[in-house]
């Protein structure tokens, strides 16, 4: 089947797309948009997590079919051609970036948050964060980079 | 595989009499699994989320009612105040993009014995409002769930809505589990205080082929309440009786050992979880009298 749908802004179109396939395997292997990362398959990891019609998903989960005539937000679309997004910035000034694999589900997941929620609390966060896994455990480190990300976001950094 | 896509109700309905070996797909997240993994093949995919009539949920004449498609999500931040239990056990479903596509719905749908919204739907007597364009019927939730993984759902019909009636009292709910999120409960137990029948409803979760009612743990405690003129003058409740409550619910499961753990450690967890809910929800309902007063 075909699918049209947006992503980042951009009308797109997948043919010859089994309908049993996953909104992340059009991305990554039609599209060649790979930044959403593809691990569990089974919504555990996060890893793939995009927005649908703004709102936070695993692409994993999500039927092909199921986007159609939707908005498909990725990794891709944060940064602003070199120019990286506040929480971008904030994973790398905070080193909470080890290998790096967990980073795209995590920035989207994070900015989605912050989107939500201006100041969160670390509870807030560590909630929000709960279905992306770091496989270095680098939570540390992604918890201070949220934090620098929402203080700078809120203006007191 | 075809992909099944109505953007009504109606026409859900007329594809599911025309084509009832399709899988019906909501939030996706247990059906996905299955696909992804190649479990499951279907010949077709039956969409339901261009079908807007049963996402939402409304309220009239005491009671709620959720749209199938209604996403977790909405239900925490929605219902939160009218449904405390539903709102808490749907607080644990997976993560938040989890519980952002995921359905009561679909929960019911995959009718697993380890369903995280079905205790709290058992402890206040949901309906489950079922149709097929044979027509529309309610089911009493004790009779939706008939073997692992099984219900009373006809091959034509679908889950449109669930029915129950806003909290008259404290409700609690608590999954046993190795963390907080992301994981298939290893038991679970939701309890309700309905004051105005002076009443406890229960249910139980991952402990039995199917979700059911601690009824003798409910008969106990009710009796145990009114017999102590507990409603009139709520007191602190006694220990015994809390013990009592609890070893009722763990005689009423019916465990297995598995992956997750043993049918010895379901028991015993259940018996916890129900003493420790059951106090919850009792000084709660008697600190909120005394604020009353």
């Amino acid at each position: 089947m075909r699918v049209n749908f947006t992503v980042n802004g951009r009308a797109q179109q997948a043919d010859n797309v089994w309908e049993g396939e996953s909104l992340l395997y059009v991305l990554r292997e039609r599209l060649g948009l790979p930044g959403s990362k593809n691990a569990c398959e089974q919504g555990e990891c996060g890893s793939c997590t995009v927005t649908l019609d703004g709102v936070a998903v695993c692409a994993c989960l999500v039927a092909a079919g199921q986007v159609e005539g939707r908005e498909v937000g990725t990794v891709e679309g944060l940064a602003d051609g070199d120019r990286l997004s506040d929480v971008q910035q904030a994973f790398l000034d905070a080193g909470a970036v080890q290998c790096g694999f967990c980073t795209p589900g995590l920035l989207v997941q994070a900015t989605d948050l912050l989107d939500k929620q201006a100041e969160p609390s670390d509870v807030e966060i560590r909630e929000a964060l709960a279905g992306n896994l770091c496989r270095c455990t680098g939570y540390e480190k992604i918890m201070d980079a949220v934090r620098l990300a929402a203080r700078r976001k809120s203006g007191h950094a | 595989m075809d992909f099944l896509r109505p953007t009504s109700w109606r026409e859900a309905l007329e594809i599911r009499a025309a084509r009832p070996e399709a899988t019906v797909l909501a939030g996706g997240t247990d059906v996905l699994v299955e696909v992804n993994f190649g479990h499951r093949r279907p010949e077709a995919l039956l969409d339901l989320t261009n079908v807007t009539e049963h996402q939402g949920w409304s309220e009239a004449d005491g009671t709620v009612r959720i749209g199938a498609g209604l996403p977790y999500a909405r239900l925490i931040d929605e219902l939160g105040d009218r449904l405390p239990g539903l709102a808490m056990a749907a607080r644990t479903v997976g993560s938040p993009q989890i519980r952002n596509r995921g359905t009561l719905g679909g929960n019911l749908g995959s009718a697993s014995p380890a369903g995280d919204g079905h205790p709290a739907l058992l402890a206040s007597d949901a309906l489950v409002e079922v149709a097929s364009v044979r027509g529309t019927r309610l089911l009493p939730i004790t009779e939706f769930f008939t073997g692992v993984k099984r219900s009373a759902l006809a091959a034509d019909e679908l889950i449109a809505a669930v029915h129950l009636a806003p909290a008259s009292g404290p409700q609690q709910f608590a999954k046993v589990g190795t963390r907080n999120a992301m994981v298939i409960a290893v038991c679970t137990f939701a309890i309700a205080l309905h004051p105005e029948q002076r009443r406890v409803g229960t249910g139980v979760g991952s402990a039995a082929p199917t979700p059911f009612r601690a009824t003798a743990a409910e008969d106990f405690l009710t009796a145990e309440l009114i017999g102590t003129g507990q409603w009139e003058r709520p007191r602190a409740l006694p220990e015994l009786a809390a013990n009592r409550f609890g070893e009722l619910v763990a005689a009423a499961a019916r465990p297995i050992d598995d992956v997750r753990g043993t049918a010895d450690y379901r028991r015993h967890a259940l018996g916890v979880l129900a003493r420790r809910t059951v106090h919850r929800v009792w000084d709660d309902h008697r600190t909120r009298r005394r604020q009353c007063a």
